[in-house]
């Protein structure tokens, strides 16, 4: 019996999903192997995490601190690995997010625990933890053990496990509140700001017809046929991220972690593997239809239905139709 | 501003069948094409950039064996001024072990900036590049998609969720690891990658770094590589392209969206 860890997650005054999704699992993982589970959280003076935490924990760690307000690599490493080393926790989980992929690997290297990333899955074996990953963007899955160690530390996929949405009935984690250590160093990073680059003319959140390009479509000529189909279709346009990458289409355009999140009815993906960072976006697409010329490209496992062809062959058959009534 | 980029070769695997070792540890990569990360390939356009603007040197690093070669002649070609691989021999790797090499490695260079991308195409880790700044003692910063160098210190970009920006600055030297679009890397033509053969590709071996057994010891340990498990995944439409846009255009009447 040990503890699990879950480093918090927050941004300008909300805990983010990933934070719950940790604690789901991390608390089903507890249960099994009579483990205790402690939410950890950093974050700026009167915060209210704590409280805000305390029914999905047994424990709640609160760190409050002004230098502790926005997310910072070096002071949140120096803060964390206080915490590690005093504690010894078995398992230490923090999300795979731009933040996380920050901070877990330069923690792990401090604090001599080993790291898996982008995990979306944890099994706790006799011989050890183990984490399944996924490899070359999800064609392949991996196993991945351990180097037998004290603790160990896992970055978790966001999305990979459920979001309860009440806290558990026996849930009442007691809040204790550490200070930030006065020997944190100063930091070699300055926050200066949040800036929005989603926005654009076209609000692809709103669309109930989506007809998507991915980086199959080849270049940026060929954009124009797609766009077209769009249009016959009554639909709008949207891409996965290479084809903004590219400058071929503006980064309105965009579905996925680091683009929008999209709710349409119909998803047509034309060209697009199915990255994790992609189809996280279309999670609340009513029906997903995939083509691809690669029948084991990830996109349809996740789509409803699929046809494996070039996309350009399958966009003509369809204006033809569209057009000849 | 000198710069160093750490660079890495990975399988192509867009409309490639992958086939799983006999080992069950990895792929079977004798039938595979290699082409650069696609995030290095921003990373190395990055340093250029940057030395084109500001002066100073771009040396390209990999951990890898001679075929490897390839990608730090290409960045070569692309304008880095020399290159540098160590050759890792027949040691097992895991993302640890690259970052002690590379720490290693650059702890002996003189650097203002060092660039990695965001993650590697193959075991999409997303942990070298932090790692190898804690090595080395120095700040860091995830998925940057902009960098504007000001007195001694870096402005960026940190692409966070849902189309938003963290701006922060960070004292050099840093290390930061570079997301896909923050530039336009250019194009390498054969004649480039040929010409770049007059610039220094040094190699070294393990042995002349001074690695210790911990730092040469993977922390982690692929056991299996194994396929995706079964989902109900999709209902395949068969048929020729005709028949396919017929069912197409039904389904979506179906849903209520066609016009
Ligand atoms: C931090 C981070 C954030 C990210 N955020 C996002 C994001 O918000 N959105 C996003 O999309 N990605 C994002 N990515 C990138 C993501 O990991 C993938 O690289 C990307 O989604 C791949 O896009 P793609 O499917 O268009 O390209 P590829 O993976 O290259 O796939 C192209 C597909 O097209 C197929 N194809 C090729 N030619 C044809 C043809 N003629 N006809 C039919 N099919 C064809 C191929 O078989 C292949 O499956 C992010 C990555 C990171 C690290
Ligand atoms: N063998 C290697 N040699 C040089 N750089 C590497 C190597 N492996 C990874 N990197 C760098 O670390 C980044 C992240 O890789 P990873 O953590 O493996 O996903 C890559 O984009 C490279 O910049």
């Amino acid at each position: 019996m040990g503890h699990i860890f879950v480093i918090a997650e927050h941004r300008q005054g909300e805990l983010r999903d990933i934070t719950f999704e940790m604690l789901y699992k991390a608390r089903a993982l507890g249960r099994e192997h009579a483990h205790t589970l402690t939410a950890v959280v950093l974050g700026g003076p009167d915060s209210g995490f704590g409280d805000r935490l305390a029914p999905w924990a047994d424990r709640v760690v609160v760190m409050e601190d002004d230098r502790l307000s926005a997310f910072d690599a070096d002071i949140y490493t120096a803060a964390l690995l206080k915490l590690v080393t005093d504690e010894a926790p078995f398992l230490t989980l923090m999300g795979h997010t731009p933040w996380g992929m920050d901070l877990a690997p330069a923690l792990s290297v401090r604090a001599g625990l080993p790291v898996a990333t982008d995990c979306v899955d944890i099994l706790l074996e006799e011989g050890g933890p183990v984490a399944i990953r996924q490899i070359y963007n999800g064609k392949l899955y991996s196993r991945v053990g351990f180097k037998a160690s004290t603790g160990y530390m896992m970055t978790v996929r966001p999305g990979a496990f459920s979001l309860d949405e009440a806290p558990p009935e026996d849930g009442a984690g007691e809040v204790a509140t550490r200070a930030l250590d006065a020997e944190v160093p100063e930091s070699r990073k300055e926050f200066v700001e949040f800036v929005d680059t989603g926005g654009g003319e076209v609000d692809i959140a709103q669309a109930d017809l989506l007809v998507s390009v991915g980086r199959g479509v080849g270049e940026a000529e060929n954009i124009d046929a797609v766009k077209a189909l769009a249009e016959l279709l009554g639909g709008t346009l949207s891409c996965s991220r290479p084809v903004v990458d590219r400058h071929w289409l503006p980064k309105y355009h965009q579905v996925g972690t680091s683009g929008k999140t999209v709710k349409p009815k119909v998803y047509l993906a034309l060209g697009i593997s199915g990255a994790f960072q992609h189809v996280a976006g279309i999670a609340g697409a009513g029906t997903v239809i995939a083509v691809n010329k690669d029948g084991k490209a990830p996109i349809f496992r996740v789509a409803d239905y699929g046809v494996v062809d070039d996309l350009f062959t399958v966009v003509d058959a369809l204006k033809e139709k569209i057009t000849s009534g | 501003m000198d710069i160093v980029v750490c660079i890495k070769r990975v399988p192509l695997i867009q409309e490639v069948d992958l086939e799983i070792n006999d080992a069950q540890t990895g792929v079977r990569d004798e039938a595979l094409a290699y082409v650069i990360n696609d995030w290095d390939n921003y990373a190395v356009e990055e340093a250029v950039i940057l030395k084109e603007q500001l002066g100073g040197s771009v040396t390209a690093i990999t951990v890898g064996s001679e075929a490897d070669e390839e990608v730090l002649r290409r960045a070569l070609a692309m304008g880095a001024d020399q290159a540098l691989r160590i050759d890792p021999g027949s040691r097992q790797l895991d993302g640890f072990v690259i970052s002690r090499i590379l720490t290693k490695a650059i702890g002996t260079m003189t650097y203002d900036l060092i660039l990695t991308g965001v993650q590697a195409d193959d075991d999409n880790g997303g942990m070298v590049g932090s790692m190898v700044a804690e090595g080395l003692g120095i700040g860091h910063a995830a998925v940057i998609t902009a960098i504007n160098i000001k007195d001694g210190e870096a402005v960026v970009h940190t692409e966070l969720e849902g189309g938003m920006d963290e701006v922060s600055k960070v004292k050099l030297p840093a290390l930061l690891s570079i997301q896909t679009g923050i530039n336009e890397p250019r194009y390498v033509s054969i004649m480039g990658i040929r010409k770049a053969r007059k610039k220094e590709l040094k190699v070294t071996d393990l042995e002349s770094l001074g690695l210790s057994e911990d730092d040469l010891t993977p922390r982690t340990v692929v056991e299996q590589v194994f396929f995706p498990p079964e989902t109900a995944g999709a209902e395949m439409i068969q048929g020729d392209a005709g028949a396919v846009a017929e069912t197409l255009l039904n389904l979506l009447k179906e849903k209520g969206v066609s016009k």
